[in-house]
Parts: C-alpha cells; structure tokens; sequence
C-alpha cells in the first residue's frame, strides 16, 4: 500500500508537475566551462515544457520519478479532448539540453593588467525531469467515462471525464491509485470547469519492446484558450514546498504569471571566487533566500531570451529538432542544424521564459496562470567571478588596483551574504582560503 | 461608528479628492520604482503622464475649457501602473488616446468612456506591442492601496464614489459564488481579490464620476453590469484584460441609464471653503 500510496502522490504531483534542479555541466561554447553544481539542488522538484501558439499548447512534463516504473502513474487535468495524435513522449536529452541552456549561470573574467588590458568568459548551470498515470472498463457506472485509450510508445494513456469527484475518487482507487485526502476536491472543481483528466501509466511489456530503459516524458497538444500550469492537484498531502520549473516557449515575447507576483531573480552581480566550486549550493541559497522574500508566493524568471542566441551560453544551442520537438512547431524546420535566429527570415521566432516557481497549498492556492507579454528584454540569472590581477607590474593604475583589492573583496562577501544569507565568518574565512583575504577591521 | 456629520465637515474642509488620488498613484509608482518592481518604467511612466498633460491642455485651449491637469495627471498615471509596452512611445499614443477620447467621444456634454480604460482597450486591440500588467503588488501593498483609496473615497470623494464599492462587491460576490460552485477553497477567491489592477479599476476608472451614471440606482446596475460580463470572459473566455473590455463595452449603457434614472450632473469641484488655505 505504501508502495501505491507512494506512485499516486508521484504521479499526482506530476500533473501538478514536478521537478528537481540537478546541475549538470554545461559545454563551453563560447567561453570557458566554469563550474557546476552536480546533485539535485531542488528536491522535490519537476520540469514542464510550454509551447504557446495563439490557443494552441504544448505541455510536456518531465518528473525525477525513480521508482519502479511498473508503479509509476499520472493524472493531468486538460482542458479539452486530447487525440491520439496530440499526444507524444520526448526525449528526456531534450529537456535536460533547454535546461542546461537557460540555467542560471557563473561567468568568470580575469581582471586585466592595469597598466595594460584582456578578458575571458564563461558559463554553466544545474536541472532535471519525468512523469506520469493510468485505467479501466466499468467505469461507467462510477459516473466516469473513458473517452478514449490510446497505446503511446511505453505509456498506456486513458481520456477521463467525470460527472461527480466522488465518483472519479471512486474509480481511481478501485484501479489502484491510491488518493490522497484533499485531492477530491479539487478534482471536483476540476470536473465543474469542463475539465477531462489525461491519464498514464507504464505499459511494461512495449516499454521492453523497445527496448527503452527510462521513462520518457510525455506531451500533449490542445487547442484552449486555457493557458496555466496546473499544479493544485501537486498541493494535496505535499509534505512542504516543492519546486516547478517551466520553460515556455513563445513567439511574441516573455511569458509571466497573471496571476502571481513574477519576479526578476537577483542577478548580474560579483561574487567571491571559492563560489566556483559551490555554484549548485550559493544558487539554491539564493533562490531559496529570494522565495522567502516574496512569502512564497512569487514566480521568478531566471531566464528570458530569444531562442536564437545567447550570451554567454551555458550550453550548445538546441538544434531546430529540439526545438520543434519541444512543441515550438511554428519554425517550420526539424533538422539538426543548430536553432538560430540569422536563419529566420521573417518567420515568427521563439521567446524562451524560464520560470521557477517554489509553491505549497497555502501560498499557491490557485493554478498559475499564465500570458504572453510582448517583452522581448533579455534576462539571466548570471553571477560573475572575477580573478584578481597578480601581476608585478608597477605604474599608477597598479598601485591603485591593488589598493582597492582589499575593498572590493569586502564587496563580494556582502554580496554573498545578503544573496544567500550565509554567515559572514564562514565566507570571510573560505575567501580567505582562496586568497581573497578580507581587509582587517 | 462615524458620526455622519464629522465626515460631512472633514470633507468640506478637504480639498478637491483629485489630489489626494494624484498623491496615493504618485506613491504606488514610487514604491514601484524603488522598493517593490511590479512592472512600470520611468521612461514609459514619463511618456504616459507627460502626453497626458500636453494632450488636456492642447484640446482646453482648441475647445476653449478651462485648463485643469488634475484629470489627466490620474489618468497618466493610471497608465503607467496599467499599461506595459515594448516601446516607450506607446505610452505617449496611449496617453493621447486616453485624453483624445474625452474631447471627442462626447454625448450630451459628458464623455463616454472613461479615457485609461478606452486607451488601454483600444491600444490592445490594435498596438502589437502592449500587454496589461495584472498588477500583482504582493500582499502589503495591496492592503496598503486599499486602505488608501477607501480613505480617500470615505473622506473627501463625490457621493457617487459608491460605484467603486457597487463594483467590488458585485465582483467579490462572484467570484465566491464560482467559489461555492467549484468547491474551491476560501483562499482562492481571496488570491483572485489581491490583484493591484482590480483596484485601480475600481477606485480610478469605473468609478470615474465624470463616466459613471448620474443616479445611484444606475450606477449599482452598471457596476453589476460590468462585474457580471468581466468574470464571463475571465473565466469563460480566458480573457486577460476582461475588466477593462467590459467597461468599455457597457459605457454607452450609462447614456441609457441616465435617461431612465436622471439625476443630477457631476462636477469636479474643489470642496475649498472660504478662508482655508490651499
């Protein structure tokens, strides 16, 4: 039963989506590869894919799910009648590559002799995903009606409608998912809105027959003028906040909530040189930080820009496959050739938001809403390391340069302490292990 | 509680409310500027107010009213708190728009729409480059700029400032009906209340007592009205900007109204009495 209960509240929270940050190195494409946070910074955590055009959604959700995969299961409300063919699974390379891509990033420069010039960049960053659901044939007499069933790669996936939330409840628990307290509820507003419930589980057999050893992460198309992530159902019995980030891909511009405070993540500041080897902890220190600022109850961008280019990258740019794969159909290319803005000509482009959102049931009473703005403003989480000149060099500008060293390394240790809220002896001493010593009081 | 009459000579000693909501969006913008960021820009917020001001003393002059910024300070500033653009000259157009419509979309004397609300629309409908800020302020400003544009409306507004209250409970009763209908939480109607647009909408520009119904009874049916259409294309049509297309949309019921239920004209008027100081 625990092993039940445990899949239900998996695949449950993945229709609420999940998510996870793992940090994952990122590829030196224009500049040199800097640092990485390499475990889960976010547990709890799940990685949703939207792709808005005009009505027309894409919704991919990937979970760090890693259980056994016989136990795995999702419920995802939709806001219409899902075909066969709006449905798909993705490769999960492909949203680990727009993860790594948007992630918030540390740059690294060399000062530059005073007495002469030079410089160097760099770029990295961390995060995750999966997915999940499940059937039945007496359903009618439970009020609910499997609209359709449909075989999609190593998912059985089923179409619900209900009448009644107790009926659906009902239905659920007698197929074996076990429901939390609290979910009928919302599944019953659910159901008054019109919604259908998209419904997956693990075909084990196809899954060996094709050999896959993972779960992909699945995708639906519809047509709604619906636009919001629904994350309610991931609220009910949630022990604490969970994490959910969404990478939304659009053709006009940043994606924001409507209904949440969405907010810049701090960003675009120095920071001591020892965060190199701590970039996964000092980001998720400062997140966390900047959540509790908003009570919770904020979405934060920690990533918008045209698909087309980057500066500095964190990764490899997605190639127009990915991105289509992605849902963002609209370009009209599926080839490997890298994703780029130059060889648009005309054609719509695509906006990328990386939204990050920490909710519970008490701040995020409500489904996240969201719109399209028309901001095509560039923004990253993007903190910079910044190497102090050592050379012997004398002349004015060098004796000055190392008068203020002491200065700006007091700088930096503010930084991080207002940033992460880390205590202050413990950064002055590990600055001061990595030689930058903070001037005596 | 309040002795009636107290408040009826705190009000007449109180200067024209207009300042007082000129004082209360200056603040908003300035806590948005410096402290909480909810979306405004300095340069966007210049261009809104200043084309206001050029646009209401260009048209006075050609009509040959007398010259009065008050007006078109709020609605320059409502704009800014409201409106977002790709491109700072949107706001000018917009302020333009808003202004424009007052002098030119008249009946009877009294201009239609009210002028941020028809700007915001009509800029919507035809600039590829605005959207609406949902004016999500977070939850201590949002009480703060209640309790200011209550203040204000208590204190020294017009007696058809009851629209702002017609409109918001109309609004709130919906919204916790949806509420009892879904079996949704208390919380979420509560959510859907904080949203720092709804109260500029309410306080600003439906309750604009130069485009609200003369007459009480027209001006709870209109707010009624309005509420009633925006939560049909909130939450049936998935429209965004609903409250200020249904504004927009039943304007023209206020000539209606006013010809079923007359009642006296509104007039901005400072309450200045001889011998206070300004």
């Amino acid at each position: 039963m625990s092993n039940i209960a445990r899949t239900f509240r998996a695949g449950v929270a993945a229709a609420a989506i999940l998510s996870q940050l793992a940090a994952g190195p990122a590829s030196a494409f224009c500049g040199f590869y800097v640092a990485q946070a390499d475990t889960k910074l976010f547990n709890k955590s799940s990685k949703v894919v939207l792709a808005r055009d005009g009505d027309e959604t894409s919704i991919t959700m990937a979970s760090d799910y890693e259980g056994d995969v016989k136990q795995f299961a999702v419920v995802i409300p939709v806001p219409t009648f899902i075909e066969r063919k709006q449905i798909g699974v993705v490769d999960p390379k492909t949203i680990d590559h727009i993860d790594r891509f948007t992630a918030p990033r540390l740059v690294e420069y060399d000062d530059e002799d005073p007495c002469h010039p030079a410089v160097a960049t760099l770029s990295m960053m961390p995060a995750p995903p999966t997915m999940s659901l499940s059937r039945s044939e007496r359903a009618r007499s439970y009020g609910v009606t499997i609209e359709a069933s449909y075989d999609v790669a190593e998912y059985d996936v089923l179409i619900l409608s209900a009448k009644q939330s107790d009926g659906l409840v009902a239905w659920l628990t007698d197929n074996h998912y076990r429901i939390p307290p609290g979910a009928e509820q919302v599944l019953g507003s659910y159901i008054k809105q019109s919604m259908r419930f998209f419904v997956a589980k693990v075909n084990v057999d196809r899954m060996k027959a094709i050999g896959a050893n993972y779960l992909r992460p699945l995708q639906v198309r519809y047509h709604s003028p619906k636009f919001m992530v629904p994350l309610r159902l991931g609220t009910v019995n949630a022990k604490g906040p969970q994490d959910l980030v969404v990478f939304a891909l659009s053709k006009q511009g940043r994606i924001e909530s409507s209904n949440y405070r969405t907010v810049m993540i701090p960003s675009g500041f120095d920071v001591p040189l020892y965060v190199k080897d701590e970039f996964g902890p000092f980001y998720k220190a400062l997140f966390e930080r900047s959540a509790a600022r908003e009570n919770i109850g904020a979405v934060f961008v920690e990533y918008a820009w045209d698909l087309g280019w980057c500066d500095p990258c964190a990764a490899n740019p997605l190639s127009n496959k990915e991105v289509a794969e992605l849902g963002a159909r609209w370009i009209g290319v599926n080839d490997d050739a890298p994703y780029s803005l130059s060889r648009l000509s005309g054609g719509d482009g695509v906006f990328v938001t990386r939204l990050h959102v920490r909710y519970d049931a008490a701040s995020f009473p409500e489904d996240v809403a969201l719109l399209e703005t028309k901001d095509r403003e560039t923004y990253q989480g993007r903190y910079v390391l910044r190497h102090p000149w050592r050379g012997e060099a004398s002349c004015k500008a060098a004796d000055d340069y190392r008068k203020e060293l002491p200065g700006s390394f007091a700088t930096l240790a503010r930084n991080l302490e207002t940033m992460t809220g880390w205590a202050h002896s413990d950064i002055a001493a590990r600055m001061e292990a990595s030689g930058q010593p903070l001037p005596a009081k | 509680m309040t002795d009636p009459g107290l408040v009826e000579r705190l009000r007449q000693r109180l200067p024209d409310a207009r300042y007082f909501q000129i004082a209360a969006l200056s603040s908003l913008l300035a806590v948005n500027c410096l402290r909480i960021d909810f979306g405004a820009r300095p340069l966007g917020s210049a261009m809104a107010i200043g084309a206001a001001l050029l646009t209401q003393w260009v048209c006075a002059r050609m009509t040959g009213a007398t010259v009065d910024l008050k007006s078109p300070l709020i609605t320059g500033l409502s704009l800014s708190l409201l409106l977002r653009a790709d491109a700072p000259w949107l706001y000018a157009v917009a302020a333009v728009v808003a202004i424009g419509s007052k002098f030119a979309l008249r009946v009877d004397g009294k201009h239609i729409f009210n002028p941020a609300g028809f700007a915001i629309v009509v800029l919507l409908l035809t600039s590829n480059g605005v959207w609406i800020s949902p004016g999500q302020w977070g939850a201590d400003v949002w009480f703060a700029a209640l309790l200011a544009f209550m203040a204000i409306l208590v204190l020294s507004a017009a007696r058809r400032a009851d629209i702002a209250m017609f409109f918001l409970l109309s609004h709130a009763a919906l919204l916790a009906a949806r509420a009892l209908w879904l079996g949704d939480p208390l919380a979420i109607p509560l959510h859907q209340l904080q949203s720092g647009s709804l109260l500029i909408f309410a306080f600003f520009m439906i309750s604009d007592p130069r485009t609200a119904p003369d007459s009480a009874a027209g001006r709870f049916l209109f707010a009624f009205a309005v509420a009633l259409s925006a939560h049909y294309m909130a939450f049936f049509m998935q429209m965004r900007p609903a409250l200020y297309v249904a504004l927009i949309l039943l304007s023209p019921l206020t000539l209606l109204l006013d010809r079923l239920i007359p009642a006296d004209r509104f007039i901005w008027t400072g309450a200045v009495q001889p011998g206070v100081s300004k």
